[in-house]
């Protein structure tokens, strides 16, 4: 088994009263895209300036393949850091800006100059080389500070919300560009970000956290599919909640006392949430037989329009679901009153517990 | 959802008191790159201060050496006759006037630069930035050269039958006073109007508030932190004034500040002079601490 | 109601009105300044009588020996007071901004601010008292001593201002960049401060060299720069030569605003962007 390239252990801490990380266990692996998944003031952010050697841990212990951090500063670490303000050295040309860290480790000019402008074509921005940060654009800002912490080839590259800044049509861009780039340069990546979608679409594994905590790590298809809990399910993309009750193995009786078979593992009489999400769901008219699917009838009581998608409220009386329907020939559509039977695939309801 | 305290054992066991080092050393660092102004203004400053506080209290010789072992409240006293009480009268109405005219001359001033393009804007700045710069003492004695006798300004009022030689008296204080110290009234006051949110006072006329309602109700409030730092900018310096009084004043207009230097170049009476220097440091530091209160930030 | 037309011709009116009375502020701003300079030129004893043009009073100064002794000393005081009291206040700033809560931190705030706050005559009580008090001779070295007293602070509030619009990542971006401390503050904080640096030092070369009151006390035999003598000469009335000589301070005065200006403005282009 290779080393973790990031390890931390039991890692806390503490700004004065405030806990903002939380007791966090985490390995990152070598040449993995790993992204930090969080609301603002989740930790997620301190917890990569730990990393960095920005903050130093309360408590516990951070190792960067399999060495000790301890008081390290940062200019003594195997990382380097994409800031979110990039902040790109002002009084320099985006020349010097790169160059900066080969400098400051002593490497031969010659080698600097060749290194320098291989990374400015890394990044596509031959030819602006002489130019100050401050001519240039958001997203050209952006890619100065992606190669000024890649050239110096970093074991680790720590990103924080490097595409925060930027618009929506260059965040997707970047997106792919930063993918692609990571795949290219094998480089770990460890990406703190607060956009669900960015993470889903770049990550090869996702830690969701929340007030300090890290509350799940996983593939971004497990997460999104088998989250672990009812903030992991809120936050990364849409659901409905569904009060329920284990029935047995796999069965969860709901509140007018219909069961649905549902991913669960909880003893018999445990309080469930299930999670289903509205693009889970196939309407269909009231009366459908459920065949291998779970069934429940209810009232169309809103229907909205969306372009590429409609969105139902269907109402059951002790709750309220949203479903998605992709606006597509042939998919039967339904009007205020209507009643409708929701199918799922039992697999796609998880029961949640915490 | 449950906090669960980390276990101490188990954390001392791999980072024992990491954070609290770092920021030890952070701290010492912080502390030896203050240590030279720190030691200096100790040595140079407040011990200094701390003396003139026990010279205060000391008594003098026949010759006007001040003594260090008979310590008495004399000099403290007199800063209750009615001779001193008149000085410091005066200098506080003095200082008052000073700024009230300062303030009324300065605010549309500011505001009208503060509303204008950002070019013309900058360009009559740099307009305010030449007086508020330029020599203090060069400046009062421009005034001397016009209040004189035959001097221009004197000349005017005496064609104009309204006024004659005001050299050496009140009113030609006051005028070098002002002309002293408007820039210190014009700049802060610019800068609280200038990053006034204009959309407010807009608000404000969109809720049927009249120009002068609006101005009253909208900018002024929002321009007081301007209008406190340049009054006690003005404030200050006019009641510790001793250039422009001792330039344009004369024997009866002496103010606090000749007064004290009095007491050290002429009358030789340091203890009494140190009274009254201490006396006039409080009432400032009193009006110091008013202006943080009240909101201000910087000076 | 107000119709529009009419508030926009209230409007109007009341920005003539304000445009005429900053008119007369800037009017009276300059006109004295303008009599001095003019005066400075006149072929006349008597200084308020035009009688020709003449440069006689400014070839006069430069054989004044007492004058020109006293420039030589301004010149000495103000570059060593400043050159001590830039490096001082400068550390004293980023102390202040850049470190968390040392012991004592806010008692050396408060220290610091005080000497802005406190009128000159007090200082200069303070100072005269305690030069006597511990023996040191007045001349040169007490005011020098005495103009850092209170440049420090001057400096580190300008410096101060500078450091804290500084965004503290590109310090952490440096030091990620494997920047040791030192290298750090040489290669980034330095040359992003440097114009308020310069800044502060300006003002304290301005301060020094117009300071009369704290001077004035902390002086001695031999040792009095330029202001005090030209303060001296003032009070006994008014003179041609003072006039050229006061002419020459404001030119002085003048550069050094416009240098000031300059580095404002670069400072402006190179905290843009990044």
């Amino acid at each position: 088994m290779t080393e973790a390239a990031v390890s931390l252990s039991s890692v806390v801490k503490r700004f004065g009263d405030v806990v903002a990380v939380d007791d966090v266990d985490l390995e990152i692996e070598d040449g993995e895209f790993f992204s930090l998944l969080g609301p603002s003031g989740c930790g997620k952010t301190t917890t990569l300036r730990m990393i960095a050697g920005l903050e130093y841990p309360t408590e516990g212990s951070i190792r960067i393949y399999g060495e000790e951090m301890g008081l390290r500063p940062p200019n003594k670490r195997p990382v380097n850091t994409v800031f979110q303000s990039y902040a790109l050295f002002p009084h320099m040309t985006v020349a010097d800006n790169i160059a900066f860290g080969l400098q400051m480790q002593k490497v031969a000019p010659a080698e600097i100059v060749e290194r320098v402008a291989n990374a400015i074509d890394l990044v596509r921005l031959t030819g602006k080389g002489d130019r100050r940060p401050g001519q240039l654009s958001g997203g050209q800002q952006q890619r100065v500070a992606l190669a000024r912490a890649l050239v110096n080839r970093p074991k680790v590259l720590l990103l924080d919300e490097p595409l925060g800044a930027l618009d929506l049509k260059l965040r997707q861009a970047m997106q792919l560009e930063l993918k692609d780039l990571q795949a290219r340069v094998g480089i770990t990546f460890v990406y703190v970000t607060h956009d669900q979608e960015e993470a889903l679409t770049m990550s090869d594994r996702i830690g969701v956290m929340s007030d300090g905590r890290l509350l799940q790590i996983g593939r971004p298809d497990h997460i999104y599919e088998k989250p672990a809990n009812r903030f992991v399910a809120e936050f990364i993309g849409e659901t409905n909640f569904i009060e329920g009750t284990v029935a047995g193995p796999g069965v969860v009786t709901l509140p007018d006392g219909s069961t649905v078979r549902a991913g669960t593992h909880s003893a018999v009489g445990t309080p469930v949430t299930l999670t289903l999400r509205p693009e889970k769901i196939l309407l269909e008219a009231a009366g459908t037989a459920p065949g291998d699917w779970n069934t429940m009838e209810g009232t169309v009581k809103r229907r909205m329009y969306y372009g590429d998608s409609l969105y139902y409220e269907i109402d059951f009386g002790y709750t309220v679901v949203d479903a998605r329907q992709e606006n597509r020939p042939r998919i039967q559509r339904f009007s205020v009153g209507d009643r409708v039977t929701v199918l799922f695939d039992p697999a796609a309801a998880e029961a949640l517990t915490e | 959802m449950k906090r669960r305290l980390p276990d101490p054992v188990e954390a001392v066991e791999v980072t024992p008191d990491l954070e609290r080092r770092a920021e030890r050393a952070e701290r010492w660092r912080g502390f030896r790159l203050a240590v030279p102004a720190y030691v200096y203004l100790i040595v140079l400053f407040a011990v200094p201060l701390v003396l003139v506080g026990v010279y205060s209290f000391a008594s003098r010789s026949r010759t006007g050496q001040p003594l260090l072992h008979d310590w008495n409240l004399d000099s403290v006293k007199r800063l209750a006759d009615s001779a001193f009480l008149q000085i410091a009268w005066r200098s506080i109405l003095l200082a008052l006037l000073t700024t009230i005219i300062c303030l009324v001359v300065a605010y549309p001033f500011s505001y009208y630069i503060a509303t204008r393009s950002e070019r013309t804007r900058n360009v009559l700045l740099v307009f305010v930035m030449i007086p508020f710069w330029s020599n203090f003492l060069v400046r009062t004695y421009a005034w001397k050269v016009l209040l004189g006798a035959d001097g221009i300004f004197t000349r005017i009022g005496e064609a104009l039958g309204l006024w004659g030689q005001l050299l050496f008296t009140m009113p030609a204080v006051l005028i070098g006073l002002i002309y002293g110290f408007l820039p210190f009234m014009v700049l802060p006051l610019y800068a609280s109007i200038e990053r006034l949110d204009w959309s407010l006072v807009e608000a404000a006329r969109d809720l049927y508030a009249t120009g002068p309602k609006a101005f009253r109700r909208v900018t002024l409030p929002l321009s007081r932190p301007g209008i406190i730092a340049g009054s006690i900018l003005v404030f200050i310096p006019s009641l510790g004034a001793y250039v422009t009084p001792d330039i344009l004043g004369g024997a009866k207009t002496t103010l606090l500040g000749n007064y004290i230097v009095n007491q050290f170049l002429a009358a030789r009476n340091w203890p009494l002079g140190s009274s009254i220097s201490m006396a006039i440091m409080i009432v400032m530091l009193l009006a110091t601490v008013l202006y943080f209160r009240s909101g201000g930030r910087t000076l | 109601m107000t119709t529009g037309r009419d508030r926009s011709m209230t409007t109007r009116r009341l920005d003539r009105i304000l445009a005429g009375h900053s008119a007369l502020v800037y009017l009276f701003f300059y006109l004295p300044l303008a009599v001095l300079v003019f005066f400075s030129f006149n072929d006349s004893r008597f200084a308020n009588r035009w009688e020709g043009f003449t440069l006689d009073w400014y070839r006069a100064i430069p054989k004044d020996q007492a004058l020109m002794n006293s420039v030589k000393n301004s010149l000495i005081i103000a570059l060593e007071s400043t050159a001590v009291a830039t490096v001082l206040g400068t550390m004293a700033a980023l102390s202040l901004e850049r470190y968390k809560k040392w012991l004592g931190k806010r008692t050396f705030d408060a220290l610091l601010y005080l000497p802005v706050i406190i009128p000159d005559v007090t200082m200069a009580v303070m100072l005269l008292i305690f030069f006597t008090q511990i023996n040191q001779a007045l001349g040169l070295t007490t005011i020098i001593l005495s103009h850092i007293a209170f440049n420090i602070s001057f400096v580190a509030i300008v410096v101060r201002a500078r450091v804290s619009n500084l965004d503290p990542s590109l310090e952490e971006a440096a030091s990620d960049l494997y920047a040791s401390r030192w290298k750090s503050f040489r290669k980034v904080t330095l040359p992003l401060i440097l114009p308020g640096v310069l800044g502060g030092a300006l003002l304290a070369l301005t301060l020094s060299l117009d300071d009369v009151v704290i001077t004035s006390f902390v002086q001695g035999p031999g040792a009095t720069p330029l202001a005090v003598e030209v303060f001296a000469r003032i009070k006994r009335g008014v003179t041609p030569i003072i006039n050229a000589v006061s002419t020459l301070m404001l030119v002085a005065s003048i550069l050094l605003i416009l240098g000031s200006l300059l580095i404002q403005r670069r400072q402006g282009s190179a905290t843009r962007g990044g």
